[in-house]
């Protein structure tokens, strides 16, 4: 099978529904299983940090919350791209699945950050670089759920919409270079994926586990939410009932 | 390490619970949702297609 046909099967909605739900129970254990690992190592395994005490474990949470919102955000892009470029309708679909998923880890990036900020800096908010791109980024989510349904044409909502995610990606290297360009109260990047790590592996190691946990979860979230609006869709497609029939047997 | 001592998370208590908190149930709301959703959507398809099946009276 060339790549060309794998790529029409999976992005027609009968191929994209029997590849979801294939897929969904291997995320969700996938995701169970790192998610239990990477609380326990982070919660009770990992020592007390030197200088934050046991208020640095909320980087666990917080960290990956960051920055799955910024990984969602550049699929979101692409698929907009995607969408508006080749027209293709699955692209639309993720943009909407997606967009949700996003906004909630970045609304709980927000809290969490302010729960670590308040002991460690003494203030819940400032209006800083780092937080208020990310919290630009929040708006940003909450305008493309607000254009899935502003116009009465679809496809013209479609394209404003897609057209919005391009633009609104802008923010993703200032968000990412904040801390860089601009001195500012939020710390620098002390975790990297790729280079060294600025702190000791048996801190970085539930970290790593906590950001493949909520990456997991958010393809797992993606995938439920495109299954529900391609069967939303196609409900009256006859794959879909050789599609019930084969899910009950 | 006491149950005691790791509740109280070294005097932040206040802060890392919430944290972890507010992210878990946030996470097993949106889940739920999306899985509730779906249930919902079999039936309702399950039902048109018995219905699209079934003899003409």
């Amino acid at each position: 099978m060339s790549l060309w046909t794998l790529w029409y099967r999976l992005t027609s909605p009968k191929g994209f529904t029997y590849f979801a739900t294939a897929c969904i129970p291997w995320l969700a254990l996938g995701c169970l299983l790192t998610l239990a690992y990477g609380l326990v190592a982070g919660l009770y395994v990992a020592p007390a940090d030197y200088q934050q005490e046991d208020a640095f474990r909320i980087i666990y949470v917080h960290v990956p919350c960051a920055f799955v919102s910024l990984l969602i955000y550049s699929a979101l892009t692409v698929a907009a791209i995607t969408c508006l470029v080749w027209r293709v309708k699955l692209a639309n679909t993720f943009v909407d699945a997606a967009a949700p998923v996003g906004a909630a880890l970045t609304l709980l990036a927000l809290v969490t950050g302010s729960l670590w900020g308040k002991p460690m800096w003494g203030t819940w908010w400032i209006w800083d670089a780092r937080l208020t791109s990310e919290l630009l980024l929040l708006f940003i989510y909450c305008g493309i759920m607000a254009l899935k349904n502003a116009f009465p044409d679809k496809r013209q909502g479609s394209v404003f919409k897609n057209a919005f995610v391009v633009i609104g990606s802008v923010n993703l290297p200032i968000i990412h270079y904040s801390v860089a360009w601009w001195n500012t109260l939020h710390q620098g990047s002390t975790f990297t994926l790729l280079g060294p790590s600025k702190i000791a592996p048996v801190m970085s190691q539930p970290l790593t586990v906590m950001l493949v946990a909520f990456s997991l979860y958010a393809a797992l979230m993606v995938l439920l939410n495109m299954r529900n609006a391609v069967l939303l869709e196609c409900q009256r497609a006859r794959w879909v009932s050789a599609w019930l029939a084969k899910r009950k047997r | 390490m006491t149950l005691l001592s790791f509740l109280k998370m070294g005097g932040y208590a206040a802060y890392v619970w919430p944290a972890f908190g507010s992210v878990l149930s946030v996470l097993v709301y949106n889940s739920a949702k999306a899985y509730v959703t779906y249930r919902m959507l079999i039936k309702r398809l399950s039902s048109m297609s018995e219905t699209r099946h079934a003899p003409y009276p």
